[in-house]
């Protein structure tokens, strides 16, 4: 633990700290560019330079170690002097573009110059020009304004752990590019873009579009998969702009994958604003009053069997909620929050939620991930398993499809049998002080998912996972708002139907009344003459089969409720109104309880909130995890051969808000493209 | 320096023949499992010098294959060391020498030879025979100027010589490599200053 003196101010940092660490420490402001406490030291910008007694030249302080006994000057006249030499041989070939540069205003390159740059430049030959670079439809490069900073090549070998981006040639003509300059294949490309400090990487669907300090930011919550991955909302009047991560330790650090990031066109598309009936077997434009009304006269005197509701992949908490406690009070026991048929049960969290958290990965020394492929279900829970596996000492075994997930692993088989017989791989977890067991949506969402989690428990039991501090059993949701409709128990109550009953009474006429809360992922073909109710905020499969459409409120909309994977209770703020005559979902089941005359006890988000936390006292806990207190104990069942498949067949098409984004389309024909030459060759 | 480009003008494919293959596999063994990319370097080296002297785009793939790198890793590598060329050179490769001693001693005049009897830097003349470029320092200052022909150094020359030597190559006739004026390797041009007198060095010398 060495002890230093920081402009006058002593301090103690860990063994292994730098120069720069020990300085933010003792709370000295170091500039920098190419540091990045997420990435390998480059120390090659030399703007972090400091002065160190008896050091003969100003030192980077991002590449030297802290030592015992340094006495450190950061704010000297020869530290001053030292940066505004740094700045000015990065300035000399730095274009003037702030006008019209995308990174303007929010660019470390012009804050840093405003404390160093100086007046004028000394440099009177040409400015070097470089060619723009292809990196796909997410990342705009223009390439003279790179400083050669090399974060993003960093980041897309150590956290994305997709290596494509490199530097080709050398000094002054350096370049940054991908081989051949190809589309960047990685779903966490476009974090570079944030790491640029420079405006040499911009988001292009986003260029020309607004300047930051226009925007109204709203802190807020992803709901594209299970990770609840922490955002930030920009927004312009009623538009939302862009989508950037904030920092959560716990969860995204600060990375969030391209789906969450480029979604926000799909927000302004194809969307749901007025009320919908079907007449005549055409849907025209209604009022609210008309659409209860609709609803009210079909449900008059229905047997409460009859009437069945499904929960969308996107649903908040507080929807499923009232959506629950509305269907109850008509006498249905016909809910289902798993639209894909997840054999997963309410009741008992630790069989559901991942238990280890994760920012809990870091310390595992075993995965097993079980019928996932998390670098398309899970991409941040991926970059979190890259980052324990670089780390070293990680053995990572894979039972279902074989893919690229960036890290070395065992392959130990295809379908669920392999559980039963895991090969070297059994010692390995039994070996492991802290094993974790994965099991994606692929292993469960079959007719032997019951069988199969049993069989994961079991093992996990067996192997040690799940011990008094240590709870190594997980499973990896892929929709946002599971965990949560399993915690308030959407699930099929006394003699009710799951969503593949429903499917089957609905079209051999024993359902008649079928609510889809934003549930677009189900066969609507299946839904044979059931009367149809779609609220949701999309023109998707869901509302084109529906005979009322309520419109409702993306998740940008609506201050709201949702629980990661983890079980982490999170909130999404409204950044942006829902947009014409669109409301928050659980009001509108709220007044829609009012007509049926079935009125929900809850006027208020406060109120509807209690009724929850009444429900799942963890409600009250945002932001953390609520430990499971004890895990399930599951029957044994039979196991399928057929082998597991992932339930994301396009990681840009997952949901109604990705579906209608032109840029999740564009890069998911780029993908399919690249798949189509590939299997070509 | 300058940007350096890949040609635009590639072959099909590439591939180490069999004895380089077998050579290549020897370098890689030089280096611990799991760091045979630290091979890159002599493999991309060998396969400019099986592909007449140039390094085309599917050789670097072809090498990072080998390596199991990245291409892009194999691309930077390539890039960065100005020995690899990425275009086509001519069957002499001509390495102009203009640092500062072999300038003061008359590269100019040498680079105005190369451009009357080979063309402009950077191009194969017509017959395919030559293609030149400047360099910085090779290293032998005191034989300035000089050139480097594929493998040899040609050393003092002057106008008169240094065609001399690109007529005789062109005609395929043999070439010395080394000092083209009648010094022996650095001795002193004018014949020995010092070291005159043969056998015992004088004793009870001084100074």
């Amino acid at each position: 633990m060495p002890k230093l003196t920081v402009d006058g101010i002593e301090v103690e940092v860990e063994n292994g700290a730098t120069l720069l660490q020990a300085c933010e420490e003792a709370g000295a402001e170091i500039p920098r560019f190419c540091y990045h406490e997420r990435l390998s030291i480059a120390g090659n910008c030399r703007m972090c330079l400091v002065e160190v007694e008896k050091s003969p030249k100003p030192v980077a302080s991002c590449a030297m170690p802290a030592g015992d006994g340094m006495v450190v000057h950061t704010k000297t006249e020869q530290v001053k002097r030292a940066r505004e030499g740094v700045m000015e041989f990065l300035l000399i070939n730095h274009p003037l573009d702030c006008p019209i540069c995308d990174q303007g205003g929010e660019c470390d390159l012009q804050d840093q110059s405003m404390a160093y740059g100086v007046d004028g430049s000394r440099f009177h030959e040409n400015k070097r020009a470089v060619e723009e670079k292809y990196m796909g439809p997410l990342v705009k490069t223009v390439m003279t304004r790179c400083i050669h900073c090399t974060r993003c090549i960093r980041f897309s070998q150590e956290v994305a752990g997709v290596p494509e981006l490199g530097a080709i040639g050398r000094g002054e003509d350096m370049e940054i590019t991908t081989y051949l300059e190809h589309a960047l294949t990685s779903e966490l490309s476009a974090n570079v873009v944030d790491l640029c400090p420079v405006g040499a990487l911009t988001f292009r669907p986003f260029a020309y579009t607004a300047r930051p300090w226009e925007l109204k930011k709203t802190e807020s919550i992803d709901v594209m998969d299970a990770v609840g991955s922490s955002i930030r909302v920009d927004a312009r009047g009623s538009e939302v702009m862009r989508i950037l991560p904030r920092l959560n330790e716990e969860v995204n650090e600060e990375w969030i994958s391209d789906k969450t990031r480029f979604v926000w066109d799909g927000l302004k598309t194809q969307r749901l604003d007025t009320p919908y009936i079907r007449e005549n077997g055409r849907l025209r434009a209604a009022t609210w009053d008309e659409a209860f009304a609709a609803i009210a006269a079909r449900l008059k005197d229905m047997d409460g069997k009859r009437i069945a509701a499904i929960a969308g992949d996107l649903a908040c908490a507080e929807s499923m909620k009232a959506l629950k406690d509305l269907y109850a009070s008509l006498g249905s026991p016909n809910i289902d929050c798993r639209q894909d048929g997840a054999k997963l049960a309410a009741g008992n969290r630790g069989g559901y939620i991942f238990n280890s958290t994760i920012a809990g990965i870091e310390d595992a020394d075993a995965i097993l991930l079980v019928g996932t492929n998390p670098r398309i279900e899970a991409p941040i829970i991926n970059a979190r398993i890259l980052k324990r596996a670089r780390a070293g000492g990680l053995r990572v075994g894979v039972i279902g499809p074989r893919a690229d997930l960036t890290y070395d692993y065992d392959y130990l088989g295809a379908g669920p049998q392999s559980l039963k017989d895991l090969g070297a791989f059994a010692d390995v977890l039994k070996n492991a002080e802290r094993p974790m067991i994965v099991v994606g949506q692929g292993a469960l969402a079959r007719g032997d998912g019951a069988a199969v989690l049993a069989a994961a428990l079991s093992l996990a039991k067996s192997a040690g996972a799940v011990s008094g501090d240590w709870n190594g059993f997980n499973v990896l949701h892929t929709a946002a708002s599971r965990v949560g409709g399993l915690d308030l128990g959407l699930v099929p109550g006394e003699g009710g139907h799951d969503v593949a009953g429903i499917l089957e009474g609905a079209s051999n006429g024993e359902i008649d009344f079928v609510h889809l809360l934003g549930a677009d992922e189900i066969d609507m073909s299946r839904l044979g003459s059931a009367f149809v109710v779609y609220q949701g905020t999309h023109g998707d499969a869901g509302a084109h089969r529906a005979d009322v459409i309520l419109p409702g409120a993306a998740y940008t909309e609506k201050n709201a409720t949702w629980i990661n994977t983890e079980g982490r209770v999170q909130l999404g703020r409204r950044a942006v109104f829902p947009p014409g005559q669109a409301r928050e979902d659980w009001t509108i089941l709220r007044a829609l309880s009012g007509v049926l005359g079935k009125t929900l006890p809850y006027n208020d988000l406060a109120g509807i909130r209690a009724a929850m936390e009444e429900d799942a006292p963890h409600f009250a806990m945002t932001d953390v995890v609520a430990p499971a207190d004890e895990m399930p104990s599951l029957s044994e069942g039979n196991l399928d051969a057929a082998p597991f498949e992932s339930p994301v067949k396009d990681f840009y098409m997952t949901n109604p808000v990705a579906r209608a984004s032109a840029v999740m389309a564009e890069c998911a024909a780029g993908r399919a493209a690249a798949a189509r030459i590939q299997a070509a060759e | 320096m300058s940007v350096r480009r890949l040609d635009p003008n590639q072959p099909e494919s590439f591939a180490f023949t069999a004895e380089n293959v077998e050579w290549a596999k020897g370098q890689i063994a030089k280096y611990p499992e799991g760091k045979q990319a630290s091979a890159i370097i002599p493999l991309l080296w060998r396969a400019q010098d099986q592909h007449d002297g140039w390094l085309p785009e599917p050789a670097i793939r072809y090498v990072a294959e080998m390596l199991d790198m990245e291409y892009i890793r194999a691309l930077e590598v390539a890039t960065f060391y100005t020995m690899f060329n990425l275009s086509p050179v001519g069957e002499h490769y001509v390495q102009l020498c203009g640092t500062t001693p072999c300038w003061l001693r008359g590269a100019d005049e040498l680079k105005e030879v190369c451009r009357k009897h080979i063309g402009p830097e950077g191009t194969v003349s017509a017959d395919g025979k030559f293609s030149w470029l400047e360099v910085e320092c090779l290293g032998a200052c005191v034989n300035a100027p000089m050139v480097q022909i594929n493998a040899d150094f040609f050393e003092d020359l002057d106008a008169a010589s240094f065609e001399r030597v690109l007529n005789d190559l062109r005609a395929g006739k043999d070439v010395k490599p080394g000092p083209q004026n009648e010094r022996h390797a650095s001795e002193p041009a004018g014949g020995l200053t010092s070291l005159t007198t043969a056998g015992q060095p004088e004793t009870g010398g001084g100074n």
